[in-house]
């Protein structure tokens, strides 16, 4: 297999992922607005470090119409998921997966192909039509469904081999730090001193951050009581039977590379750090994570994902 | 037209259905229209979901349409076929002869029979594959040889394809999707079959290693998924089971071709490459490519790695070198031509000039190094305006046109919107040569879907059809 296979591979995982992350952002997002005040416009662009982007969009909408939350909401929903502009929109996203997934036509299952170039072929035709008639919601829900089974596609059809590796790596990568980012920007928003306990809890803000990983229920049936953001904290972060924990993630992650060690024979730095970030949120305790404080821990994960990334950037030759 | 249209289901004796079109014609006659343009449809959507794209060159980014798919096969009987069959054989053996005299000796322009200039002005030609000794001499490893039909029994060699060729993964898809629209068809016919062809292509590639001592690496060399036929360099890859590349993929270390893989870089022995010549190494040929690897022809002339097909091929096909090919026949094999060249003018002969200019409104005209139908004019469809300026840029480089006499393309039934009508058609069959000389039975028949038209090209509004060759004793 070709290290641009790996590449475009690694990359189709990482785009498809991020798509579904932002729908499901920014369906648990309207659904909160509906219920509370409309500042969660600022925390869901912070999710994605697109204040800058976000803000001179809005300007631009600004000059020419009239702004309100409704408007603002409406705004941020298009930023999100439909415009070619943001590189991490739901539209550019799913573009990008596509155009990683042409390269590799030869080395994906027809059935993954024909999924993503359907998923692909609805939204550009739909974009493509008149905006003012799109019924975005619907949109964005059949972004989400669909994905889903495009991931489902790659899990039943494709070869378990190198290609398939890199495909998981991508896709766990992405997800883990997807998870780990929401975490942190709706925590030290709902809770900038960062204390685990509050007196008084927005209870639909806490249940947004869990429908943001579509874990509301997941949470019901691990802890069966109230909802608390220590034990949101731990079901997000530690908890490795949750599928968008940043443990399960990061546990996915050390498999494939490990898979793909035994494979080449050899190993390197990005097995290294693979292998100690997964265990530090396999050992890791919640109340000792708030000993050092949440921010600064999940900093450290954050950071370390990204430098995995690079590492295994260079190991496989993918740069 | 002049001569009568040869149509190759109804021009039977008296007008009665040819043999070979007995099943199709039946198949037509006992299904409604409703039900072939249902069909019809089933297809526009098939190729679509596949991703059977075809970008025309020029086209924005992303604006993918699929080829015209015609849902009514054209057939040959198997005495037709073989016909062809040998006709192919001993031209492209020939072509193949000449490309190996072209850059060795020139053999055949001290014999007097083909002028040295045609060589060596030739703006395909390569200098830096002159003296190469390739494997089994064979230059032109996978040739399209474009044929039409006029009559009965009568076969013309339009032009000859030894560069990189494509449209091969169209017959094979076609027949793919055929076989799931009317099972029916081939089970009351014996049709030959076609998918054995990325089987003998493989086998070919590897026969044509420089090095005997391992199994051959083979990759296919594509310039990247906004060229045109990348849907076909994809799927030909797959079918393969060999590596996919681009120049990117590769490297030249000490003499030796190299890909990248995530293990580490892996030794590669033949290039299928459907990039250009001037693209493949920025050090030899264009500076400026991306396209390539740099080191290529260095490892090449090092005889470390097969290049399919081979540096400068261009020298056989252009349409002014296809008037010797019949000469190069008896030259290098002393044999008579089966297959007939059609009648050409050339624009750098003064009588020859003097005659197409006259006679522009009956003429198609082509361009010696054009393709894809395009920068030619076909005569007798044309206005006299679009007449007279062409006439301007022959008069201004006679040199770089030739002319050919209209030739009345025969026709096969077709599903257009009005119905089934007669279209003209062509054939491209793929002859690959190695050790051997294969040739898959059929080829890709391309349909000009507009009434009356004769340009087929599929950048020019062509369709394709499957092309069946029945078995014999079918």
């Amino acid at each position: 297999m070709l290290s641009s296979t790996a590449k475009n591979l690694y990359w189709m995982g990482r785009y498809l992922q991020r798509a579904k992350t932002t729908a499901r952002l920014i369906e648990a997002t309207q659904r909160m607005a509906l219920q509370s005040s409309g500042k969660e416009a600022e925390g869901v662009v912070a999710i994605f470090g697109m204040e800058d982007e976000f803000r001179q969009v809005q300007e631009q909408a600004a000059q020419s119409q009239r702004q309100g939350s409704r408007r603002r909401l409406s705004d941020l929903v298009d930023f999100l998921a439909f415009d070619e502009r943001n590189p991490s929109s739901i539209v550019s996203s799913i573009g990008s997966a596509r155009r990683n997934a042409r390269e590799e036509r030869n080395n994906i299952t027809v059935d993954v192909w024909e999924s993503l170039n359907g998923l692909w072929l609805e939204l550009s035709g739909k974009l493509r039509g008149n905006r003012a008639g799109l019924d975005r919601g619907a949109l964005i829900e059949s972004v989400k469904k669909q994905a889903v089974m495009i991931f489902g596609a790659a899990q039943v059809t494709l070869l378990r081999d190198e290609a398939y590796n890199f495909l998981q790596l991508g896709a766990f990568l992405e997800r883990g730090d997807n998870t780990a980012r929401i975490l942190d920007v709706k925590y030290h928003l709902l809770m900038p001193d960062g204390r685990p306990h509050a007196d008084t809890l927005d209870y639909f803000a806490w249940s947004e951050v869990l429908a943001c990983i579509g874990a509301v229920r997941t949470y019901r049936r691990i802890y069966r009581s109230a909802l608390d953001p220590m034990k949101i904290a731990e079901l997000m972060m530690l908890r490795r039977d949750v599928p968008r924990s940043v443990h399960h993630c990061l546990w996915m992650v050390d498999l494939n590379m490990r898979e793909l060690a035994d494979a080449y024979g050899t190993r390197g730095e990005a097995d290294r750090l693979a292998g100690e970030l997964h265990a530090r949120l396999r050992y890791a305790r919640i109340d000792a994570i708030y000993q050092i404080g949440l921010r600064p821990f999940l900093g450290g994960v954050r950071a370390d994902i990204a430098t995995l990334s690079d590492t295994i950037g260079r190991q496989f030759l993918l740069d | 037209m002049a001569a009568k249209t040869f149509d190759e289901m109804r021009s039977g004796a008296e007008g009665a259905i040819r043999d070979p079109y007995r099943g199709v014609a039946q198949w037509l006659d006992s299904t409604s229209p409703e039900r072939l343009a249902a069909t019809r449809h089933e297809v526009d959507q098939f190729y679509r979901r596949h991703g059977i794209t075809f970008g025309a060159y020029g086209a924005a980014e992303g604006s993918e349409t699929t080829i015209p798919f015609d849902i009514i096969p054209r057939v040959m009987a198997w005495d037709e076929w073989e016909y062809l069959h040998k006709g192919l054989v001993q031209r492209v053996k020939a072509l193949n002869a000449f490309l190996a005299d072209a850059y060795g000796e020139r053999k055949i322009c001290r014999a007097g029979v083909i002028p040295e200039k045609q060589i060596l002005m030739n703006a395909e030609f390569v200098a830096m594959a002159q003296g190469l000794k390739l494997p089994g001499d064979v230059h032109a490893h996978i040739a399209g040889i474009d044929l039409v039909r006029v009559g009965e029994k009568d076969f013309y060699v339009l032009e000859d394809n030894v560069r990189t060729p494509s449209g091969v993964s169209y017959v094979l898809e076609n027949r793919e999707v055929m076989m799931r629209l009317a099972p029916e068809l081939f089970s009351a016919m014996r049709v030959m079959p076609v998918a054995n062809y990325t089987e003998e292509l493989l086998a070919t590639l590897r026969s044509v290693s420089f090095g005997d001592s391992h199994e051959p690496n083979v990759v296919l060399l594509t310039p990247g998924h906004y060229n045109s036929a990348y849907f076909e360099h994809a799927f030909l890859a797959d079918e393969m089971g060999i590596e996919l590349v681009k120049g990117s993929d590769l490297f030249v270390d000490e003499g030796r071709v190299f890909m990248r893989t995530p293990r580490g870089p892996q030794r590669v022995d033949v290039i299928y490459r459907r990039v250009d010549d001037a693209f493949l190494d920025p050090l030899a040929m264009r500076p400026d490519s991306y396209l390539g690897v740099a080191g290529l022809i260095g490892a090449l002339r090092a005889g470390r790695v097969n290049i399919v097909n081979a540096l400068g091929n261009g020298v056989a096909d252009d349409k002014s070198t296809y008037t010797y090919v019949p000469q190069m026949i008896r030259f290098y094999l002393d044999e008579e031509p089966i297959l007939q060249n059609v009648q050409t003018h050339r624009g750098d002969r003064p009588d020859d000039l003097k005659y197409m200019l006259e006679h522009l409104s009956e003429l198609v005209v082509k361009e010696v190094h054009g393709s894809g139908g395009k920068g030619m004019l076909v005569g007798p469809t044309s206005s006299k305006q679009e007449i007279e300026e062409f006439s301007q840029l022959v008069k201004a480089r006679p040199d770089n046109y030739i002319a050919q006499p209209t030739l009345a393309l025969s026709t096969c039934p077709t599903f257009v919107a009005q119905g089934v009508a007669p279209r003209h058609v062509d054939l491209r069959p793929f002859v690959l040569s190695g050790k051997k000389i294969t040739i898959v039975p059929g080829g890709l028949t391309r349909v000009a879907l507009k009434e009356g038209s004769l340009v087929v090209n599929s950048s020019q509004g062509g369709g394709t059809k499957d092309t069946w060759v029945l078995a014999p004793d079918a």
